[in-house]
């Protein structure tokens, strides 16, 4: 019996001791430290910053992905490196360099696969997220870009060069690849719904998208937009727009247009166009807060230390902010109650209220770029 | 600050126009905003590799020119509203020559 109380006492010293160390992960992030190849780990609901894991390589235009279980996290480096973080543990749990130089990843809807998209050499390679060992090497002979997870254990890229669009499904013993030619001239990066229905390109050298709806056995290039900038003057782009960070407010997407100080808006269903903002420069992103009800949108450079806020039912600019030199990402809060921004050359990132946009917070960080909070794992294309 | 600085050092270089280039505030323009396309370490991304032994076919002259100008059909745009002649030119020679300048 004493012995038993014994146990028992030293069982709850245990858990409680564990409960204290244990962090769970759900309000967790992670903010890319592109110059220093770090990465820091921050805490949603403490607004700050955890730790700091080093030793990732060129993280210039890096992205991650996170597992399932929301405790690794794949890190897409730009010299190619795949690093596998252990966020619970806060170290790497695993590294290796699968090509020259990359641009991007996803991970498949199982949580099984990640893929990696690479401009040199042009294609895309598919690891076991397990042990990062090659499952599959696919290659494009052009520049890929736009690669998005979609279900089914399928991934679906583009090729710059080609203007094509290829769905790779890795769903059997061997991958199945289906080719879509037609694209357009020079697609820079794609998006997919959230419903992981429609897959959207955005093309640098035409004024248009291409939209692919994925339910089709055989889908076909649909333009959305064509000719949007007609008649004016396509200006000078000093940064290309992302669509990864694509917004959909009530019924219809936001999205960016190339060389021109305008965000479009189009139906989700028809793809016709429903209006034009007028913006400060040419956005980089456009984010949806989570509601749809605001639109966030930062610029290139070198009007990039700026953010306009556009209210989806009006489509007007409701609110600016000045957060800083070189804005280049914002991610928010996944019930959109507050916005994380960093700013490159501030060397910190800033924590706002979305509704009274007050500034809510500030974090030092080494040239902060992208921000990645944990619940974008269980979103279909992030 | 340093960023203040380096917005005041192209301002007024672009509208005072006998600022001598600011080499600080031009390599983080090489490195941050040509980066966008070539890659922080200039390597190539969507944009081709820049760095000194990809580039030896051109003159310090010619490469000025493509900065100020761009090159039509291709998404390198023209630095020319952003920059003066002369940091086009210390870009140049700062690519051709690498970081030894």
């Amino acid at each position: 019996m004493r012995r038993l109380a014994i146990i028992a006492a030293g069982l709850i010293w245990a858990t409680g001791a564990l409960a204290d160390e244990i962090r769970a992960t759900g309000d967790l992030g992670l903010i890319v430290e592109r110059e220093t190849g770090s990465l820091l780990l921050v805490d949603q609901s403490e607004r700050a910053a955890i730790s700091r894991i080093e030793g990732l390589g060129d993280l210039s235009h890096a992205s991650l992905v996170y597992s399932p279980d929301q405790r690794f996290a794949y890190v897409f480096g730009r010299d190619g490196g795949l690093t596998k973080v252990d966020i619970v543990t806060q170290s790497i749990a695993a590294r290796i360099i699968q090509a020259g130089n990359s641009i991007g990843g996803a991970i498949s809807d199982d949580g099984r696969l990640v893929a990696v998209s690479n401009y040199e050499p042009g294609g895309v390679r598919v690891f076991d997220a397990e042990t990062l060992e090659i499952v599959a090497d696919i290659a494009t002979g052009s520049k890929t870009i736009g690669l998005v997870d979609a279900p089914g254990r399928r991934f679906v890229f583009s090729l710059w060069e080609a203007g094509e669009t290829w769905i790779a499904d890795l769903s059997g013993a061997e991958p199945v690849v289906t080719k879509i030619a037609g694209i357009g001239d020079r697609p820079y990066d794609a998006l997919i719904t959230g419903d992981g229905r429609t897959y959207v390109a955005g093309l640098f050298g035409e004024d248009g998208l291409t939209a692919l709806d994925l339910w089709d056995t055989a889908p076909e290039p649909v333009r959305v937009l064509p000719g949007y900038g007609r008649g004016q003057q396509d200006l000078p782009v000093y940064k290309m727009p992302h669509l990864e960070g694509w917004a959909q407010a009530g019924g219809e997407f936001v999205l960016p247009a190339v060389g021109h100080h305008q965000v479009l808006w189009v139906d989700a269903d028809s793809f016709a166009e429903t209006g034009r903002t007028q913006t400060h420069g040419q956005p980089v992103f456009a984010m949806a807060r989570p509601d749809g009800r605001q639109v966030w949108v930062n610029f290139a450079h070198p009007l990039n230390d700026t953010i306009q806020v556009i209210d989806s039912v009006s489509k007007q600019v409701i609110h600016e902010l000045t957060p800083g030199p070189a804005v280049l990402h914002m991610e928010f809060t996944p019930r959109g109650h507050e916005v994380w921004v960093s700013v490159r050359d501030a060397g910190r990132v800033l924590v706002y209220d979305t509704r009274t946009f007050e500034q809510l917070a500030e974090i030092e960080a080494v040239s902060p770029s992208g921000i990645f909070f944990t619940a974008r794992a269980h979103r279909t294309g992030l | 600050m340093r960023s203040l600085a380096f917005i005041i050092a192209l301002a007024g270089a672009a509208w005072g126009g006998d600022a001598t280039p600011d080499a600080a505030a031009l390599k983080r323009l090489v490195h941050q905003d040509c980066g966008s396309c070539h890659g922080i370490t200039l390597k190539g991304g969507l944009g081709p590799d820049i760095r000194p032994q990809t580039l030896p076919h051109y003159t310090p002259e010619d490469l000025k020119a493509l900065i100020l100008d761009g090159v039509p059909g291709t998404p390198m745009p023209p630095w020319r509203p952003l920059i003066t002649e002369d940091e086009a030119e210390w870009i140049a020679r700062y690519l051709l020559e690498g970081d030894a300048s």
